[in-house]
């Protein structure tokens, strides 16, 4: 039976599977990226600019942070310098995805370029289903997750003026999706001293740095905690493998 | 428009370098023909539990716990999801249950 799939077919196959475990994204990034059209517009870059801020970015936290340098005085190094910061928690996506996107072939540029939180975390979190390729899987999450990103951006800069819909609150569905995920690595016993390190790092982070500094703190104190649980943690790890 | 459209290109330029530099620095720092250091690997099976658990709290980095109404919407919803999840276990059931929880608590209850 699996012998006689085309390739077309398997192909379709892992974009069916790929699908609906994105669909919390496709309605919490066409929100974001439709807010974020229209407060472009509303400062008055159009759809091309946004549009091309999404296209070339692709991150939530920092285009939006953008705005503000963009109409403020011209300096570049302080955007590169600040979108290093504020991305800072890529560089632990990237950690722990080096095993994954081993030897994935031709769509591994494509998945590093279009790494961002909500992508990272369904491609660690949920198991690639039977009979898909997981680079096929990755591949269909990363770039369902980025067209949702544009697609959205583009809605708000086109038409967001017409929109009528109270969407207030319907930015709740990322936080969920976080949620969700977190309780799944729950699931694994193994997982879950590394997941109370997360939260209790990150609710120490907020309360020491602040809401605009809190992740570069947390990361921090995520990396300190973890390495000197390693005795503990690794030795548990090899138990169950 | 602030900035003219040279200066736009390159605020917009900058700013997908610096977060492009964030995505491609690990991969660059362990290619894919050598084994990364065992503490890198250790680092990367522990890493996505921990930022799950960030990421939740990023989330919530902007509710006001001291003034009305004291993140009620928030952990409302959150328990909710979670109920939902552990009853039924069903991703999109919980998250759009949450959700739309959330959004009647933030438009009509506390608003």
């Amino acid at each position: 039976m699996e012998k006689t799939l085309t390739l077309p077919r398997r192909r379709g196959r892992a974009l069916r599977a790929a699908f609906p475990v994105t669909i919390p994204v496709l309605t919490g990034f066409l929100c974001l990226g439709l807010a974020y059209g229209v407060l472009m517009q509303t400062k008055g870059y159009g759809p091309f600019w946004s549009v091309l801020a999404s296209i070339l970015t692709f991150g939530g936290s920092i285009q939006f942070v953008a705005i503000t340098l963009l109409t403020a005085a011209f300096d570049p190094l302080q955007a590169f310098l600040l979108s290093v910061l504020v991305n800072a928690r890529h560089m632990f996506y990237g950690l722990s995805l080096l095993e994954k996107y081993r030897g994935i072939g031709a769509v591994r540029p494509f998945l590093i370029f279009a790494l961002c939180d909500e992508t990272y975390s369904l491609v660690s979190s949920v198991e690639v289903p039977e009979g898909v390729e997981p680079r096929r899987f990755y591949f269909w999450i990363s770039l369902l997750d980025y067209s949702y990103w544009v697609i959205g951006t583009a809605l708000g800069g086109f038409l967001g003026s017409l929109l009528t819909f109270d969407t207030t609150g319907m930015d709740f569905v990322l936080t969920a999706l976080f949620v969700v995920l977190f309780l799944e690595q729950w699931k694994k016993r193994e997982n879950r001293a590394a997941g109370f390190t997360g939260l209790a790092c990150a609710a120490a982070g907020l309360a020491l740095a602040g809401p605009d500094n809190m992740v570069l703190a947390a990361m921090a104190l995520i990396l300190a905690a973890l390495l000197g649980l390693r005795r503990r943690l690794d030795r548990r790890e090899g138990e169950t493998a | 428009m602030t900035l003219t459209p040279l200066q736009t290109i390159c605020i917009i330029a900058a700013v997908a370098a610096g977060t492009q530099l964030t995505r491609w620095l690990p991969f660059c720092l362990f290619p894919e023909n050598r084994q990364p250091p065992a503490v890198v690997l250790y680092l990367g099976r522990v890493l996505p539990p921990a930022m799950m658990g960030l990421l939740v709290v990023y989330c919530l980095k902007n509710v006001t716990w001291t003034a009305a109404p004291h993140g009620l919407p928030e952990l409302l919803a959150i328990a909710a999801v979670a109920l939902v999840h552990v009853w039924k276990g069903n991703v999109l059931l919980s998250i759009a249950g949450g959700t739309v929880l959330y959004m009647v608590l933030v438009q009509v209850v506390f608003a």
